[in-house]
């Protein structure tokens, strides 16, 4: 911190700093920890609970403390263990495509040849201004095979896609993922393009790099941590999946109840299985939390070093 | 006058080739560009054109064309649909992302300042606190916040998805930033001994001086309410209060049953981005300045 203090300063009325930190954190510190914080306090004790009825399932409800029981429910629960194998499944596979993705067209509408840039920038951008319901309904109707236009023309040439079938929906849901995604990282990528310095490109230029070379062994390792930043976002997002699946499963019965952690757990919660949705909503939160926090610590040394 | 030569200062060479004559590679980078481009436009695309369709055409006419356009008719009937909740809906996501988004960009300013500028005990931790739930993703979180107002039975109101939505821990980290950055300390004592009050000083220097970083706190805040699916669905019951997002995945489950709300599906899809689009258009640079933050001169 290089600012001063500015009670050093403030020598006519002494007391007025103390009290305008207060006056201006608490608006914002009263509903954090009310509505964000207490509720995840909330969860974490009543993921130790669980409801018992005094005769069998019409008795009256009472909460007792279970300890463990509901952690140990969730990872005996084999609906939950595969929605967190499937989500793993779909991040190895759905993360590097659409980093990969973007970097190609961040680097592609960086290079010297492209034309239209801001036009592309634009396009390629603008699925993230879509709200994701609206995006998988749209996916959706493309997936269909009653309104499709894609279904209907592969279909002419002897082709059945299925889009919605069982092997083929995890990957139709990636694809509605990365349309969406894709361009957000797209524009972080770009804009690290922008900001390296335009002597150690023209530099490379000079000595002879070609348009493919500068890209690959000059930009690429030098925005390296802008490209890490935004595989860590999709990896987290990808932990979280819920939006797309829960609305595809609208059109097709191949997206069960537990089909990734949190649908698992918005089931839970609607099921009024509470202790059971709170103990899984702490593990979601909990694995997202460390996934980042690592990976921010990681790069944060790592961007140190170099 | 010829041009200038590209002078070895410059910030990029210049491009020297002009159109016309794109090598084998630049023909390629175009081509390239062009398919991946009509591959994100294509379902927008799609979407307006299947807007403008009448029932029978939505699926028996080519989907990538138009065929006999009745959009005005289209509008007309979603926005008249069980008892004009179409309107309903888009003036709630309004609501939700209008106040919530103003007021988080109020709170998280007020915040950053107090963060930036004053030096308190207990001054680090908190905003540790606030970084540490920056990480805290808002899906992970929607649950929990759910089990807590189903508590104090808080669920199925407006403010059931209101009060979530005012808190932006994003903002208030973007803020304490930028105003380190942009808020010098000298002009802040020079308000003092002219003896202005700190919430003025505030007002009326500091305000101006990180617009800015409030826009673009706003503009994400505003786009992340509108987009937000799993709160609204899990404290709303009643379709009076949800947002359009929410209306529309309700329709799209009804559609087996009633099939004519497919065509109003579509339709509002299309109405529900409008908004977004314009919004996205007009403050296109401050979208770019946030996502970048900080890395970006000028």
């Amino acid at each position: 911190m290089s600012l001063d203090h500015p009670v050093h300063f403030a020598r006519r009325r002494r007391a007025r700093p103390r009290i305008a930190p207060i006056a201006f954190l608490t608006p914002f510190m009263l509903p954090f920890l009310l509505i964000f914080v207490a509720p995840i306090g909330y969860a974490v004790v009543q993921s130790l609970q669980k409801v018992e009825r005094a005769d069998g399932l019409f008795g009256a409800p009472t909460t007792v403390w279970a300890g463990f029981a509901q952690y140990a429910r969730a990872v005996n629960d084999s609906d939950f263990v595969a929605s967190i194998l499937r989500v793993l499944l779909f991040g190895i596979v759905q993360v590097p495509v659409m980093i990969g993705v973007a970097l190609v067209l961040a680097l592609l509408i960086d290079s010297q040849s492209a034309r239209l840039k801001s036009f592309h920038r634009l396009a390629v951008f603008a699925p993230y201004g879509i709200p994701g319901v609206v995006a998988a309904l749209m996916w959706g109707f493309l997936y269909d095979p009653r309104l499709s236009p894609i279904t209907a023309g592969l279909a002419t040439i002897g082709i059945d896609p299925n889009f919605l079938g069982p092997g083929q929906i995890l990957w139709s849901i990636a694809n509605v993922v990365t349309w969406t995604y894709a361009g957000y990282n797209m524009i972080v990528l770009y804009a690290a393009l922008q900001a390296l310095p335009g002597d150690v490109i023209e530099a490379a230029a000079i000595d002879g790099a070609g348009p493919v070379r500068l890209a690959l062994q000059i930009k690429v390792p030098l925005i390296a941590p802008a490209i890490v930043l935004t595989a860590v976002f999709s990896i987290i997002g990808t932990l979280q999946l819920f939006t797309e699946p829960q609305v595809l499963k609208t059109i097709t019965t191949n997206i069960t109840s537990t089909y990734t952690p949190t649908i698992a757990a918005y089931s839970a919660a609607s099921a009024n299985d509470y202790s059971y949705a709170a103990a899984l909503s702490v593990l979601i939160a909990g694995v997202s939390f460390i996934v980042s926090f690592g990976f921010l610590r990681l790069t944060a040394r790592w961007s140190v070093t170099s | 006058m010829t041009p200038t030569a590209p002078s070895a200062l410059g910030p990029r060479p210049v491009n020297a080739r002009r159109h016309g004559r794109l090598g084998v590679g630049g023909v390629t980078v175009n081509v390239v560009l062009l398919v991946a481009t009509g591959y994100f436009l294509l379902p927008i695309y799609w979407l307006v054109i299947a807007s403008t369709k009448s029932r029978s055409d939505l699926v028996s006419s080519f989907g990538f064309w138009f065929s006999s356009p009745q959009l005005l008719a289209n509008l007309n009937e979603l926005f008249t649909e069980q008892n004009h909740v179409f309107g309903q809906w888009m003036l709630n996501s309004l609501l939700y992302s209008g106040v919530g988004s103003v007021v988080a960009t109020i709170l998280a300013a007020c915040a950053g300042y107090a963060l930036a500028v004053y030096s308190f005990r207990g001054r680090e931790a908190i905003f540790s606190l606030i970084l540490g739930s920056v990480l805290v993703p808002a899906t992970a979180l929607a649950l929990p916040t759910f089990l807590a107002f189903a508590k104090i039975g808080l669920t199925d109101t407006y403010l059931s998805v209101l009060l979530p939505s005012i808190i932006s821990p994003f903002g208030v980290y973007l803020c304490r930033i930028y105003t380190q950055a942009a808020v010098p300390t000298e002009l802040l004592e020079a308000g003092r001994i002219d003896g202005a009050s700190e919430w003025r000083i505030f007002r009326t220097v500091v305000l101006r001086l990180i617009s800015p970083a409030l826009v673009t706190v706003f503009l994400f805040q505003f786009v992340g309410i509108w987009n937000n699916f799993l709160l609204p669905l899990i404290m709303l019951q009643n379709d009076r209060l949800f947002p359009v997002t929410l209306g529309l995945f309700s329709w799209q489950s009804q559609i087996s049953r009633e099939p004519q709300l497919l065509l109003l599906t579509v339709v509002g899809s299309f109405v529900a981005v409008v908004p977004l689009v314009i919004t996205f258009l007009l403050l296109q640079r401050y979208w770019r300045a946030g996502l970048a933050t900080g890395s970006v001169k000028g």
